[in-house]
C-alpha cells in the first residue's frame, strides 16, 4: 500500500514513521523544508495538564506514554536532539477564584488517572525558588514533559526514513485526481503523484489543502508568540503556568487572549508564552501582545523584570472550533485522511495521533475511542459561526 | 503651521546618511525626531570622543570634521529637531495591508543595556532608516580568542576612546576600511606589522580600474584613502594583497597569527603559510548592512540591501533608506543618499534644482559601491580555512561539524531546524555576526528547497522582529505616545 | 604588550581626563569619564572576562554592540554591553557565565 503524506511537520512526521515502520510505502510531501513551519514555532509542550477529563486528555496520556518508548528505540545523539525533559509542569493560581477554579479542575483530573499534586508554599518555593509568594494554589503535574520540536520532528521523520520512507521538499499539492469518486492522485507543483492514501497533515494549511483536494474542513490559524530571553543561570525548573492558560486553550475567542507560561530551555533561554489570537496568517508582531505576555510573565516572576529579551517568533496553530484533533478517514472523498487540528498542542499529541491513524488506515483496534475526532462532525465540517 | 500639523519626519540612525537626511528633511520643512543608540551623532565614521574627555583638539580625528561638526549643530539645534540620544529602536509595527501609513516606531530610552529605560512610541508621517552596517568577519580557527578584533573594533576604541588594542598587530581582510583602521592604529600609536587585503592585486585593480583613486574621487574618498596610503609608506607598513589571516593561535589570548597566500577564490595556497607573532588582530571582510529595521517595515531587499527607488523610497509605505543599508558606498555617498531620502521624507519638491543635483550625485556615489563591491568581493573558497572543530557560531559555541552535520541529514536540513537543532545564531547576538556565514555554508552545503511556507517569512539571517533587546520590566510598561 | 589607553598628555587631541573607579568583582579599577566600561576593562590589561557557554574566553569583538560578546552584569543588572554602557564612578561590575552559580 502506498501512502503519501502530506507535510512535514512533526504530525507528518510521527504518521510517516508510524506508517513505514508498519511495511506501508510512504511518500512525505512538503511545499517548504520539513519542521519548517508550525513545529518549528512552538514551545515544544508534551502536557496533560492542560487538558481537562475527555478524547484530548485521552489522546495525551497515550502520547505521554508512547514518546520515551519512541526516544528508547534509538541511541543517544539523534535521541539527545529531541532534549527530552520530563520536568513536570506546575500550574499557579494568584487569585481565590481561579484557586477555586483550578482545585475543581484538578480533582477532575486526578479522577481520570492523572497525577496533580497540590503544593504548599513550601514544597512550591522548595521547587520554583523563585516563583512569586503571592499563589493562592499550586498544583505539581509530574507528567508533563518538554522537547524541542524541530528536533523532535527531526527525530521522527529519521525515523522514517530509516523505514523506507521518502521525502520530497518544495513540492506543493495543487488539486486532486479522483477516479470514480476515489482520490488516486494529487496534483503537485513537482508533478502528480499517486498512492493508495493521502494524510492531510499540514496543520493550519490543512482547511486550504483540503478545499484544494475538494474536501475542505474547518481548520484554521490562530496565531501564538513566545518571548525569549537571553541566556540565564537556571532559574526556572518546571513548565510554570498560570491557571488562566487552561481557559485560554479552550476559548474560541477572536481577540487576544494571553496567560503566562515560563519555563527555561537546555540552552539557558527562557520561553515566556503565550498569546493567542486569530488573525489569519498575519504575521506582523504587535509589541503590545508581546507588552501582554511580559505583564503576565513578571506577575508568575516577578525576579525576572531585569532579564532581557532578545527574540521573538509567532506560529501559526491549527484551531478547529470545537477544541479537538481532526483524525481519521474522510467520508466524502475515499482515499484522503486528515491528521491535523491540535492547536498548540501537536508537538505532544503526535506521537498518539500517529498511532491512532496508522490503526484506523491498517485495520487494526486502535488503542483509543477514535469517534469524537472523527472528520464528519459538525465543527470540522461546517463553518463555525465565527464566535 | 503647528507642530501637530506639521509633516513629521522619524529619522533613525545619526551617521552622515541620518544626519544629513534630518537636514534635508528640515529644510524642506518638516519637523523631525532624530533617534540614535549613542550619545552623540555621527555614527560609526564621525564616532565622537566622549564629551566627558573634554578634548580641545577632537578635528585630529576626523576626516572632513568641520562641515560634519556644522551640519551636527544645525540639526541637533534646530527648533523644528527633536535629537533622541541614547534611544534604541526595538521594533517597528508595521500597518495592516493596504495601509499607507508609516509604521509605528518603539524605542527605549536610556543608557545603553540599562533596566529602567523609558519606553516610547512614534506614529510618524515619513520614515528614513539609516541604521548603516556592522564588520563582516568570517570564520576561521581561533577567531574565536580574546585580542582578535572586527577592523571596526579597533577603530572604534581608538577613535571613540583612545583605546589602543595592542603593539604588534596584524590588520586583515578585504576592503579599503582596513586602511583607515591601520591609520588610526598607527595614530594611537601600534606597531602595524602589515596590512592583508584577501583578493590578489588583479581582482583589485580590475574592481577599482586603471586610476582608482580618480575614480574614488568623484565620490570623495580619493584624498581620505590617498592620505592613509601615504601614511602607512611612511611608517613602512606593508600592504600585501592576495593574502590572509587563516588562523590565530594562543592560550587563552592571541599570541601568533597563520598568514596565507590565497588563491582568486580565497582557497589557501598551501606552503605559503607564515606564523607572525602578535598581540592583537583586526580583521575584517566587508560589511554587513543592518537590515533588521527594514525587513521589520517590510521593505524588499535586491541583492542583499534594501531596494531603493530615485528618491530612496523602499517598497514599504512611508518608509526611505539611506546610507549603507542601500548598498556599501561609504560616508560621503551616505550623505548623498540621505539628503536625498530626507528631502522626500519632508515632503520636498522632486523637482528642485537642489534635490536633482543631489540625485545625480547620489548616482555617481552608486557607481562607486559597485566598484568597491567589485574590486573586494568574498571568495568562495573560504570555508576551506575551517576545521570540524572551529567555530562558527560564537555566541553558542557551535561548530562548522555540527553545522555540516545537521545540513546534511535530510530530516533536519530546513534551515529553520538547522537553527533550532545547532542553535547557531539562536544567541544573544541573534546572528548578527554568523549568519550570513552561516546561511552561505547552508546553501552551499544543501541547497535547500527552503520555500517561504505560506505566511511565514522566508528564511533571512537578518530576520530579527525584536530589534535590540529588551527587557522584561521595560517590556511590560506601558509606553509614552503621541510624540 | 596589553591593550591600553594613551596617556592624557600625549595624546594630541588634548584631552582633560576626570578620573573615575569601578570595582570589577570586588576589585577596583581606574578609570576615565567618558570611558565604557570595555574600555576600562581593556585599559586595565584585561582582554576577556566573560565565559562562553563552554567556559571559552570573551571580550571585546566588534566593540560596537553587535556581537555581545563583551556583556557584564553592571550594578546587578545583567547583560549590558560593555563597550556600549559608559562608565559611572563607583560602578559595580561583575563578570559573567552560564554556570549554575551564577543566578542572582
Amino acid at each position: 500500500m502506498r501512502v503519501v503524506v502530506l507535510g512535514a511537520g512533526i504530525v507528518g512526521a510521527a504518521c510517516a514513521r508510524e506508517l513505514a515502520r508498519r511495511g506501508l510505502a510512504v511518500t512525505v510531501l512538503d511545499r517548504g523544508g520539513p519542521a519548517a513551519a508550525t513545529t518549528a514555532h512552538g514551545e515544544g509542550n508534551v502536557l496533560v495538564s492542560d487538558k481537562g477529563p475527555g478524547p484530548e486528555l485521552e489522546l495525551a496520556r497515550l502520547s505521554r506514554r508512547l514518546w520515551p518508548e519512541i526516544l528508547a528505540e534509538h541511541e543517544a545523539p539523534p535521541a539527545d536532539a529531541v532534549e527530552w525533559d520530563a520536568k513536570g509542569g506546575i500550574v499557579v493560581a494568584t487569585t481565590d477564584a481561579g484557586a477555586r477554579e483550578l482545585a475543581r479542575f484538578a480533582d477532575s483530573q486526578r479522577a481520570a488517572g492523572i497525577t496533580a499534586d497540590t503544593l504548599d508554599a513550601a514544597a512550591l518555593a522548595e521547587a520554583e525558588p523563585h516563583v512569586t509568594r503571592d499563589v493562592a494554589l499550586a498544583v505539581h503535574y509530574p507528567e508533563d514533559a518538554q522537547v524541542q520540536p524541530s528536533g523532535a520532528a527531526a527525530f521522527l521523520l529519521g525515523g522514517a526514513l530509516r523505514a523506507g520512507a521518502e521525502l520530497r521538499t518544495g513540492c506543493e499539492v495543487l488539486g486532486a485526481v479522483t477516479s470514480g469518486g476515489r482520490l488516486t492522485a494529487v496534483r503537485t507543483s513537482a508533478g502528480t503523484i499517486e498512492a493508495d492514501a493521502f494524510v492531510n497533515a499540514t496543520g493550519p494549511w490543512s482547511g486550504e489543502v483540503a478545499a484544494r483536494l475538494g474536501a475542505p474542513v474547518d481548520v484554521r490559524p490562530r496565531r501564538g508568540e513566545v518571548l525569549v530571553t537571553t541566556p540565564q543561570p537556571p532559574l526556572v525548573f518546571h513548565k510554570v503556568y498560570d491557571a488562566d492558560y487552561v481557559g485560554a486553550v479552550g476559548s474560541g475567542a477572536e481577540e487576544l487572549q494571553a496567560s503566562a507560561v515560563v519555563e527555561s530551555t537546555r540552552a539557558g533561554t527562557i520561553l515566556l508564552g503565550s498569546s493567542r489570537r486569530r488573525v489569519g496568517f498575519d504575521d506582523r508582531l504587535r509589541p503590545e501582545v508581546l507588552s501582554v505576555i511580559a505583564r503576565k510573565a513578571l506577575r508568575l516572576f516577578p525576579c525576572l523584570a531585569g532579564v532581557p529579551v532578545m527574540r521573538a517568533y509567532g506560529g501559526f496553530r491549527p484551531y478547529v472550533p470545537d477544541h479537538l484533533p481532526v483524525i481519521g478517514p474522510d467520508p466524502r472523498l475515499p482515499g484522503l485522511w486528515h491528521a491535523g487540528g491540535h492547536e498548540g498542542a501537536g508537538i505532544g499529541l503526535s506521537p498518539g495521533t500517529a498511532l491512532l491513524l496508522a490503526d484506523l488506515l491498517t485495520g487494526r483496534a486502535p488503542q483509543i475511542d477514535p469517534a469524537p475526532f472523527r472528520v464528519d462532525r459538525p465543527a470540522v465540517l461546517f463553518e463555525g459561526d465565527d464566535q | 503651521m503647528t507642530a501637530r500639523t506639521r509633516r513629521h519626519v522619524a529619522v533613525v540612525g545619526a551617521g552622515p546618511a541620518g544626519l544629513a537626511a534630518a537636514a534635508a528633511a528640515l529644510r524642506a520643512g518638516a519637523r523631525v525626531t532624530l533617534v540614535d543608540a549613542a550619545e552623540r551623532p555621527g555614527g560609526q565614521y564621525h564616532r565622537m570622543l566622549p564629551e566627558q574627555y573634554r578634548a580641545a583638539r577632537p578635528e585630529r580625528l576626523h576626516h572632513g570634521w568641520a562641515a560634519f561638526d556644522r551640519l551636527r549643530r544645525h540639526v541637533l539645534g534646530h527648533p523644528r529637531c527633536a535629537w533622541w540620544a541614547e534611544s534604541s529602536v526595538w521594533s517597528l509595527e508595521r500597518p495592516g495591508p493596504g495601509d499607507e501609513t508609516a509604521p509605528r516606531v518603539h524605542v527605549v530610552r536610556g543608557p545603553a543595556d540599562g533596566a529602567g529605560r523609558e519606553r516610547l512610541v512614534l506614529d510618524p508621517d515619513a520614515l528614513v532608516l539609516a541604521p548603516g552596517a556592522h564588520d563582516r568577519v568570517l570564520p576561521f580557527p581561533g577567531w574565536d580568542l580574546p585580542g582578535v578584533f572586527t577592523a571596526g573594533a579597533a577603530q572604534a576604541l581608538a577613535k571613540g576612546e583612545r583605546v589602543v588594542i595592542g603593539d604588534r598587530v596584524v590588520v586583515a581582510g578585504a576592503g579599503p576600511f582596513l586602511l583607515p583602521v591601520a591609520a588610526s592604529l598607527l595614530e594611537a600609536g601600534s606597531t602595524v606589522l602589515e596590512v592583508l587585503e584577501a583578493n590578489p592585486a588583479a581582482t583589485v585593480l580590475r574592481g577599482w580600474g586603471r586610476r582608482p583613486w580618480e575614480l574614488a574621487s568623484q565620490a570623495g574618498k580619493a584624498g581620505e584613502l590617498a592620505e592613509y596610503t601615504a601614511l602607512l609608506a611612511r611608517h613602512r607598513v606593508p600592504y600585501r594583497t592576495g593574502r590572509a589571516v587563516i588562523e590565530a593561535r594562543g592560550d587563552g589570548r592571541v599570541e601568533e597569527v597563520v598568514t596565507a597566500r590565497l588563491r582568486a577564490d580565497w582557497s589557501v595556497v598551501s606552503g605559503t603559510e607564515r606564523i607572525v607573532a602578535v598581540d592583537a588582530v583586526c580583521v575584517g571582510h566587508g560589511f554587513t548592512p543592518q537590515l533588521e529595521l527594514p525587513l521589520a517595515a517590510g521593505c524588499a531587499l535586491r541583492e542583499g540591501f534594501v531596494q531603493v527607488d530615485g528618491d530612496q523610497r523602499t517598497t514599504a509605505p512611508a518608509v526611505l533608506a539611506a546610507g549603507e543599508i542601500t548598498g556599501i558606498a561609504g560616508a560621503p555617498a551616505a550623505r548623498v543618499e540621505g539628503l536625498v531620502a530626507g528631502w522626500a521624507a519632508g515632503g520636498g519638491d522632486a523637482a528642485a534644482p537642489e534635490a536633482r543635483a543631489a540625485r545625480r550625485r547620489r548616482d555617481r556615489a552608486r557607481a562607486f559601491a559597485a566598484r568597491l563591491a567589485a574590486a573586494h568581493p568574498i571568495g568562495d573558497g573560504w570555508p576551506g580555512w575551517l576545521r570540524p572543530e572551529t567555530v562558527v557560531c560564537r555566541c553558542e559555541e557551535t561548530t562548522y561539524g555540527a553545522l555540516c552535520r545537521a545540513a546534511d541529514a535530510p530530516a533536519s536540513a530546513a534551515a529553520r531546524a538547522v537553527k533550532l537543532g545547532t542553535r547557531a545564531g539562536l544567541g544573544p547576538c541573534q546572528a548578527r555576526i554568523c549568519g550570513p556565514s552561516v546561511a552561505e555554508l547552508l546553501a552551499r552545503r544543501s541547497p535547500p528547497p527552503d520555500l517561504a511556507a505560506g505566511g511565514h517569512r522566508p528564511a533571512t539571517p537578518h530576520h530579527r522582529p525584536v530589534a535590540q533587546p529588551i527587557r522584561l520590566g521595560e517590556l511590560a510598561r506601558p509606553p509614552k505616545e503621541n510624540l | 604588550m596589553s591593550p591600553r589607553l594613551l596617556r592624557a598628555d600625549a595624546d594630541p587631541v588634548g584631552r582633560h581626563d576626570t578620573p573615575l573607579t569601578v570595582t570589577v568583582n570586588g576589585e577596583p579599577l581606574a578609570g576615565v569619564a567618558g570611558q565604557t566600561v570595555a574600555g576600562v576593562l581593556l585599559a586595565s590589561g584585561r582582554r576577556s572576562w566573560r565565559a562562553g557557554p563552554s567556559g571559552a574566553p570573551r571580550g571585546v569583538f566588534c566593540g560596537i554592540g553587535v556581537c555581545f560578546d563583551c556583556l557584564v552584569t553592571v550594578n546587578g543588572e545583567r547583560d549590558v554591553r560593555a563597550c556600549r554602557r559608559r562608565a559611572a564612578d563607583g560602578d559595580v561590575v561583575t563578570t559573567q557565565s552560564r554556570e549554575p552559580g551564577d543566578a542572582r
